[in-house]
């Protein structure tokens, strides 16, 4: 029975990490960049769903609301100023700024709201539902829900649409996809907008567990949630999914079975033995050069 | 004879590469319906000219008049939206996508519909949708590539990855179809059958096609015009029987 609840807390925190590292792995699958600044975006939807929560008493989820339309905005316009004049520039040059936006972000909210913690309301009621022996809680439940549900918006928007038909065609080629006649500029801001927005939502669910919002609250969870995309396989939606999944069964098995101290680093070594054996990550696709 | 409407005007194009001029006083015109050939040495600008006319290079001095209209502003995009589409002397097909889906992505511009309208699943999303369905589905018949539709791109054989590439590029719709080496690696019984799809894509679509190719009896079995390109210099420009007489050309081909 504890193997079950462990699995299944495991499941709930791997939902968030899947969520977080979707945003991961679809701006390199597009951009071909890592945005560091992606948890840092997480940390700015928790401070604006707790200020609208606590400050304003505005209903969840209006706060919810808030809280994406901000994060879409703010990744979109990092994209528009900080990326967009790199576009021809080594990835290294930009891989350096997403560093510098992520400290810039940290920074200006520590400057406009202190370094001090502050502590998020309950928002899902504690509790939850027994199946047999089982409990699970709402927040879990909910977490797992929300998971799977962008999930399958994301994969019909991919599929079925013609932006997600001209993502994937930009993720291949963008010179070939310019000739079509997409914008490629345009198909990497709403990138940056889609997976900003997951970040919100990702942001609302992580303070829900861990009820207290600070200026480095995105740096963990979003270092956690790249291993989970490069765990999967950097740039396939499915490895993204899969990958978050994975890392927070391991993560909460590592606590319960072995350590809690060395949970993180139990989490990090099997990252490491995956990219030993299957070096493009579970779903990843094997770039082949050609000579 | 009636006077044909003038699709292609280029004056004077010219582009330099830092200190390197690649392409200098580069002229000719492609009319409406008509097959013009692109020929040259390697390393003679060719494919440097079609990368000018998609402004995939942005050319230093000249103009390009596209349908009577001046493009001097237009970038890549704006050129497909004008009526250009080409195809890649290495082919650039969405490999990881369907052969379906890689004429679908041509049909981007021809389909807007917004993606509020798409999230909420609306009427107008289904019909747009279903539309550029049966076009694609069309387009691949014609190029008989309809039993393919599902799979992807990268597992066609490579003739087959050939015609997909210029069903996409006719899926956007244009006015003027760039062939760049359409029959490269191909064995003299595909070229054969390439001739008559250039030819029936012309009667079909209406549509003009400048082509570059190496492989002199394509060019001269299917080209009215055709235009020599040396050194980044415009050598001779005439029909096929001028070109082949053409002492000029002849050096430049086989030397003295």
């Amino acid at each position: 029975m504890d193997f079950l609840s462990y699995l299944i807390n495991g499941l709930g925190l791997g939902s968030v990490y899947a969520i977080i590292a979707l945003g991961y792995t679809m701006v390199y699958g597009i951009a071909k960049m890592l945005n560091f600044a992606h948890g840092d975006v997480i940390m700015i939807g928790a401070y604006v769903a707790f200020f609208a929560l606590n400050s304003f008493g505005l209903p969840l989820p209006v706060a919810i609301i808030l809280s994406i339309a901000v994060c879409t905005v703010l990744g979109v316009t990092v994209e528009r100023l900080a990326y967009k004049p790199l576009r021809q520039a080594s990835s290294l040059s930009v891989l350096i700024t997403a560093i510098g936006v992520s400290y810039f972000l940290q920074n200006a909210a520590q400057l406009l709201w202190s370094s001090s913690t502050k502590v998020f309301p309950t928002i899902i009621p504690n509790g939850g539902i027994s199946l047999g022996g089982l409990s699970i809680s709402y927040l879990t439940l909910i977490t797992i829900a929300v998971c799977i549900f962008v999930m399958i918006c994301l994969t019909l928007f991919i599929n079925r649409t013609r932006t997600g038909r001209a993502m994937r065609a930009c993720s291949e080629d963008k010179g070939a996809s310019t000739l079509m006649g997409i914008n490629v500029n345009r198909i990497i801001s709403i990138t940056f907008a889609i997976g900003s927005g997951l970040a919100a939502i990702a942001a609302v669910l992580l303070c829900a567990t861990y009820p207290s919002v600070y200026p480095t609250l995105g740096a963990m969870p979003g270092i956690k949630a790249f291993t989970a995309a490069v765990f999967g396989g950097i740039g396939s939606i499915p490895g993204a999914f899969l990958g978050g999944l994975l890392l927070g069964v391991i993560e909460i098995f590592a606590k319960a079975y072995i350590s809690t101290q060395l949970s993180d680093a139990i989490v990090f070594a099997v990252l490491i033995i995956v990219l030993l054996i299957k070096p493009a990550g579970l779903l990843g696709r094997r770039i082949r050069e050609k000579v | 004879m009636p006077e044909k409407r003038l699709i292609l005007d280029v004056k004077d194009l010219g582009i330099d590469f830092g200190g390197l001029t690649a392409v200098n006083d580069f002229s000719m015109q492609v009319y409406d319906n008509e097959i013009v050939g692109l020929i040259g040495p390697n390393g003679a600008g060719k494919t440097t000219v079609f990368n000018m006319l998609t402004k995939v290079y942005q050319p230093t001095r000249g103009i390009i008049l596209f349908d009577g209209e001046d493009t001097a502003k237009k970038n890549v995009v704006d050129m497909n939206k004008a009526g250009i589409a080409r195809t890649f002397q290495n082919i650039r097909l969405f490999s990881q996508l369907s052969v379906l889906d890689n004429v679908r992505t041509g049909y981007h511009n021809r389909s807007a519909y917004s993606s509020l309208t798409a999230v909420l699943r609306l009427p107008a999303y289904y019909a747009k949708e279903r539309e550029i369905d049966e076009n694609a589905r069309e387009l691949l018949k014609i190029f008989g590539l309809e039993s393919e539709a599902e799979n992807l791109a990268s597992n066609l054989p490579y003739g087959a990855q050939r015609r997909l590439e210029i069903a996409r590029a006719l899926a956007t719709g244009p006015k003027l179809l760039l062939l760049d080496e359409p029959a490269a690696g191909m064995n003299p019984q595909e070229t054969e059958e390439l001739m008559d799809m250039i030819r029936l894509v012309r009667e079909h679509f209406k549509i003009a096609i400048l082509l570059i190719e190496h492989d002199m009896k394509l060019v001269m079995g299917i080209c009215e015009r055709i235009t020599v390109l040396n050194y980044g210099m415009m050598l001779a420009e005439g029909t096929p029987a001028e070109i082949q007489a053409d002492p000029a050309v002849i050096k430049a081909y086989l030397g003295e």
